[in-house]
This record gives C-alpha cells, sequence and structure tokens, in this order.
C-alpha cells in the first residue's frame, strides 16, 4: 500500500496537468462564447471558401493516391520521430545504440528505393 | 556500456532478414516479367540456406541479444519445420499465381519475411521479442491473404484477417503488461525465477496468462477464437491457405509451448483448465462444424481447428511426453496438410480451381493416381492407424492418459471419430460417384513430387517413427530443462 502510494504521488504531476489542459481548453471556448457578440446569419455560418461561393460539399471521395502519398510521408515522419531520442540519448547507448539506428535508416532506404522504382512517388 | 551484444545464434535470421531487403531489390530492378520466376527461385534458395545455418547452428542451449533471443533443440527442430512449410508453399504456387492474376514478385518477399517473424517467435526468449516476432509474421500474412486485390473474397479475408488479428495483438498485448506488472520483467527465464518464488500467484499474473493465451490462441485458431479462419481461408488465394495452414500454425505453436512451459511452467495448475478448456472445444468444433461443409477449403479450416485441439491436449498434459508428441503432431500434420493442398492446387475444371467437395466426383475413375493420394491423406487427417495421422494422435493421447487426462483423451477418441465421417465422405465421393466433368492435367512437376513425396511419408512413418520421434523427444527435453 505504501508502494502504491508513493506511485500514485509520482504521477500527481501528470494528473494537475491534465486539469490545468482540460479547464484552459473549457475556459478558452465558453469564454469566447460568453465575451464576444454573436449575430449568426446565414452568410456567416456557411463554409467559407477563398472568397467565391462553396459550390461542392467537402464530403467526396478522393484519389486514393492522396492515401498513398499520405502512408508514405508517415512513415519517413516516423523515421524523424524515432530519431529525436536516439539523438538525445547517444552518449548512453554507445555503439550498439548508433549501429542500431544505422540498421534501421539502412532498412528504411531499402524501402524508400522499393517504393520509387514501384513509381508510388510518380502522380501520373 | 558500448560493447556490441552476442549476435551469433542469430546468424539465421540475420542472413534472411539481409536476404529478403535483398529479394526487394533484385525484384524492382530486373525486368517485371522475369521478376517473379527470378525472385521465387532466389527466395527458395535464401530459405534452404537459412535452414542450413539453423541445422549447422545446432542445438546446444545459446542466448543472444542480451537473452531477448534464445537458440536450443526445440526452436531447430520447429524452426526446420516452419522453414520446410514456408518452401513447400512457394513451390506449390508457383502455377496458382500466375494464373490466378497474383503475378507479383512482393509474393515470395512476404512468405520470407513472414517466415522471418516465425523464426523469431520459435527464439523469442522474452514478452518483447515475441511481441516483435508475432507482428511480423502476422502483417505479412495480413497482405498475402489480399494479395488478389480486385478479388472481392481474397480483400474480404485480408481486412478480416488484420481485424481480427489485430484484435488478439491487443488481448496479448494486455496480457503482456500485466504480466511485466506483476513480474517486473519481460524476460522469461527472470519471470520464471520470479514467479517460482511465489508463494501464491497474484490474481493478475492469471489474468495476464488468461489475456497472452487469448491472443496465441487467436493465432493458431483455437476455439473460442477460431471465428477468422474458415473466412480467411475460403476466401484467401488456395496457395496463401496452404501457406496458412501449415508454417504459422508451427510457429504459434512453439511460441504457446516455450511461453507456457518456460516462465509459467511452475504453475500448471494455474492454466491447465483453460488450455484443457480450448483444447475440447476445438477438438469437438472442429469435428461438427464441418460436417455441413460443402467448400473444401472451409473443411479444411475446420480440420485445421480439430487438429490444433489434439495437439493442445499435449500442452494440457503438460509433461515432457505431451510436448513430445505435440511436436510429432505438428511435423506429421505439416506433411498432410501440405501433400493435401498440392492435391487441391492440382485439381482443376475446365480452367477454374476446384474448391466444392461435389467437384472431386468420380476423381478415382479420371485421375486414379491424384484420388489414391488424396484418398491416403484423408485417412491419415482422419487418423486411421497405418499411415502417420494416426501416430500423432498416438502420442498425444498416450501423453493424456499418463498424465491421467481421460476425459480429454476420451473426448478427443469421439471427436476423430466424428471427424472421420467428413473425411471419408470426401474419399466416397471421390471413389463411389459419378464423374461429373474431366479434370485438366497438372501441370507442374513441383505439385507431383509434392504430392508424392507426401504421400510416401504418410505411408512410410509406420516403417521408421524413431527417425522423427527421437528427435522430436530430445527437443522437447531441452524446452523443459532449459
Amino acid at each position: 500500500m505504501q508502494d502504491l502510494q508513493g506511485l500514485l504521488a509520482e504521477y500527481l504531476p501528470i494528473l494537475i496537468f491534465i486539469g490545468i489542459a482540460a479547464g484552459l481548453s473549457v475556459a478558452m471556448i465558453v469564454g469566447s462564447m460568453i465575451v464576444s457578440r454573436q449575430h449568426p446569419d446565414s452568410e456567416k455560418l456557411s463554409a467559407y471558401e477563398c472568397g467565391f461561393e462553396a459550390f461542392d460539399d467537402a464530403r467526396q471521395r478522393f484519389d486514393v493516391r492522396f492515401y498513398l502519398v499520405t502512408l508514405l510521408f508517415i512513415i519517413f515522419d516516423l523515421e524523424v520521430a524515432f530519431l529525436f531520442p536516439w539523438a538525445v540519448a547517444l552518449g548512453d547507448i554507445g555503439v550498439f545504440g548508433f549501429w542500431s539506428m544505422v540498421v534501421f535508416l539502412g532498412i528504411l532506404t531499402i524501402g524508400f528505393v522499393y517504393e520509387w522504382r514501384k513509381g508510388a512517388l510518380e502522380w501520373e | 556500456m558500448s560493447e556490441l551484444p552476442i549476435m551469433g545464434p542469430a546468424l539465421p535470421e540475420i542472413f534472411l532478414a539481409i536476404a529478403v531487403m535483398g529479394l526487394m531489390m533484385v525484384g524492382v530492378f530486373v525486368k517485371p516479367d522475369r521478376a517473379l520466376p527470378l525472385v521465387s527461385a532466389l527466395a527458395i534458395a535464401v530459405l534452404l540456406v537459412a535452414g542450413a545455418l539453423i541445422a549447422a547452428g545446432g542445438g546446444g542451449y545459446q542466448l543472444a541479444f542480451g537473452d531477448l533471443f534464445v537458440v536450443d533443440r526445440f526452436a531447430v527442430f520447429m524452426k526446420l519445420l516452419v522453414i520446410a512449410g514456408s518452401v513447400l508453399a512457394i513451390i506449390m504456387s508457383e502455377g496458382f499465381i500466375r494464373r490466378e492474376g497474383m503475378d507479383r514478385f512482393e509474393y515470395p518477399v512476404l512468405i520470407c519475411l513472414a517466415t522471418l517473424g516465425m523464426l523469431m517467435m520459435v527464439s523469442a526468449n522474452d514478452l518483447i521479442a515475441l511481441y516483435i516476432g508475432l507482428e511480423l509474421q502476422s502483417l505479412s500474412l495480413y497482405v498475402t491473404a489480399s494479395l488478389q486485390r480486385d478479388r472481392l473474397r481474397s480483400t474480404e479475408a485480408g481486412l478480416k484477417y488484420f481485424v481480427l488479428g489485430a484484435l488478439s495483438s491487443g488481448m496479448l498485448l494486455y496480457g503482456a503488461s500485466l504480466i511485466y506488472g506483476f513480474g517486473g520483467t519481460t524476460e522469461f527465464g527472470a519471470l520464471a525465477a520470479h514467479f517460482g518464488e511465489l508463494e501464491s500467484v497474484p490474481v493478475g499474473v492469471i489474468t495476464g496468462i488468461v489475456f497472452l493465451v487469448a491472443g496465441l490462441a487467436f493465432k493458431v485458431s483455437a476455439v473460442p477464437f477460431h471465428m477468422w479462419t474458415p473466412d480467411v481461408y475460403e476466401g484467401a488465394p488456395t496457395p496463401v491457405t496452404a501457406f496458412f495452414a501449415v508454417a504459422p500454425k508451427i510457429a504459434a505453436m512453439a511460441l504457446l509451448l516455450r511461453v507456457m512451459m518456460g516462465p509459467f511452467g511452475g504453475m500448471v495448475g494455474e492454466w491447465f483448465q483453460i488450455i484443457w478448456f480450448v483444447s475440447a472445444a476445438s477438438m469437438v468444433l472442429g469435428a461438427f462444424a464441418a460436417i455441413p461443409q460443402t467448400n473444401i477449403k472451409r473443411l479444411m479450416a475446420y480440420s485445421s481447428i480439430g487438429h490444433v485441439g489434439y495437439a493442445l491436449i499435449g500442452l494440457a498434459a503438460g509433461t515432457e511426453e505431451g510436448v513430445t508428441g505435440i511436436l510429432i503432431y505438428m511435423a506429421i500434420y505439416l506433411v498432410m496438410n501440405v501433400g493435401t493442398f498440392a492435391c487441391i492446387l492440382s485439381m482443376k475444371v475446365k480452367g477454374r480451381m476446384v474448391e466444392q467437395i461435389s467437384d472431386l466426383a468420380g476423381l478415382a475413375k479420371t485421375k486414379p493416381a491424384m484420388a489414391a493420394a488424396l484418398l491416403i491423406f484423408m485417412f491419415s487427417m482422419a487418423g486411421i492407424p497405418p499411415m502417420a495421422g494416426f501416430f500423432g494422435k498416438l502420442y498425444v493421447f498416450r501423453a493424456a492418459i499418463n498424465a491421467e487426462l481421460y476425459t480429454l483423451a476420451v473426448i478427443g477418441a469421439l471427436a476423430s471419430v466424428v471427424s472421420a465421417f467428413y473425411y471419408l465422405r470426401i474419399v466416397k465421393v471421390m471413389y463411389f460417384d459419378e464423374p461429373a466433368e474431366a479434370f485438366d492435367p497438372v501441370e507442374t512437376r513441383g505439385l507431383k513430387a509434392i504430392i508424392g513425396v507426401a504421400g510416401v511419408i504418410v505411408l512410410a512413418f509406420i516403417f521408421y517413427p524413431s527417425l522423427l520421434a527421437d528427435n522430436a523427444a530430445v527437443a522437447a527435453v531441452s524446452l523443459l530443462q532449459g
């Protein structure tokens, strides 16, 4: 029980942080609803599209190639997300840590060459 | 701090990983029409070299990668079975993938990647290594299931497999996190030592084991986590189904054995009931649900659920003899299944694949050799004495009797009588029904060779049972002694 108390105490800052985050977002939304003057009319409530009238529903089918590009983007985005903690911890993880990341990058490069040769990066 | 960990024991896996990436590069850099035959041939060669490395590496107990990875006789035995299953799957699919519009070189590459995942599963010595291996295998399999991406059935099979597989991975991870929470480590040896010291097992650990078993039961398609199997087997392209039925089952069974007998080996009393129930339910469902099936791939799905049930009897026994029984059972299961699927794959009527059992009518008159081979495999699956399948059942049932699991052994015997009905129905359709349409000739030599060799093994096992049984016994000892 004593351990559990200590464990929960360690998580207290996170709880406080969640509380602040929730409180702040609620305050901003409610505040803008209360403080600002609101005179809604049909023009204000319609979708705004770079100055001209909205001419189509936004919920339409997209070309599947957008998804492909998005997926490829996510892969390399994740790679960067892995690189940051690796770079910070490089001093502690040593040679093995360094080469692990190099192997990982090598595997990603193989994947990149594959998608390139398959034509996934060409739009037409 | 900066020293590199031991990697020698994992040499076959490292070789396979590098070679698979090489295969991908070969595939995209040669001319598209030459890519598939070239990559297929290279993939078979690569898998065989990996198999040779595994065999040459020997079976002494070795740890690698900071105890994440273990090699012992058990691992060598299971890995060689997995490699055999993968190589045969690539050979069997040769004609099919060219004919059915899935002639992409990614297919052998994905099979190799899945095999790599399975090898890692067999050698996992840590909950995290277990998960990585399992996911590498599963992700490759999801893609191969939907490789005929312009066919509705194939994509449906892939999607179903993916969604349910993700669910099972989630359960497995939840179980692993509970076990980590109560054990304080993810390494199997340390977990075994930690749980060995406890006087009573905490409820949380038991919950964790239940979730872990649920996740793994999904992968071996044991009841009550079998729902995906018939749909995926039916929808996936037939050579892929043949692969699914063999290699992943063996790898997942190896993993289940290693986890249950390793870190949780000391608490057999706690998990024995779960395995008992899963085993009995799988046998019964596999026997009864297969009876109304008309599609031969669905039938094979239920048949494989039943076979997993029989194999799990050995785990429920929780003894060295039981583990030996499972190893023998899985090896024989591999041969029978590969043989049966080779028969299914080589039969065509007017250019379309045979999928209905009624299509087999009169096979004995039009193609006596094929009918005889299928007869042998069906008798073996049913467990009729001189065939290999009988000995598989014999070993696990004997382990059950010696462990005093009489009820389970009786359920198993009854289920195998019921399942004999549908295996024999196929024989009846082949031998006593009037032929409907003429069969096209078999086109690849690979299929003929596989059917012949598998048939001979199934028939000749009775004369040389010790070849397999001795190796299995040694492997079982190495698993239990660590």
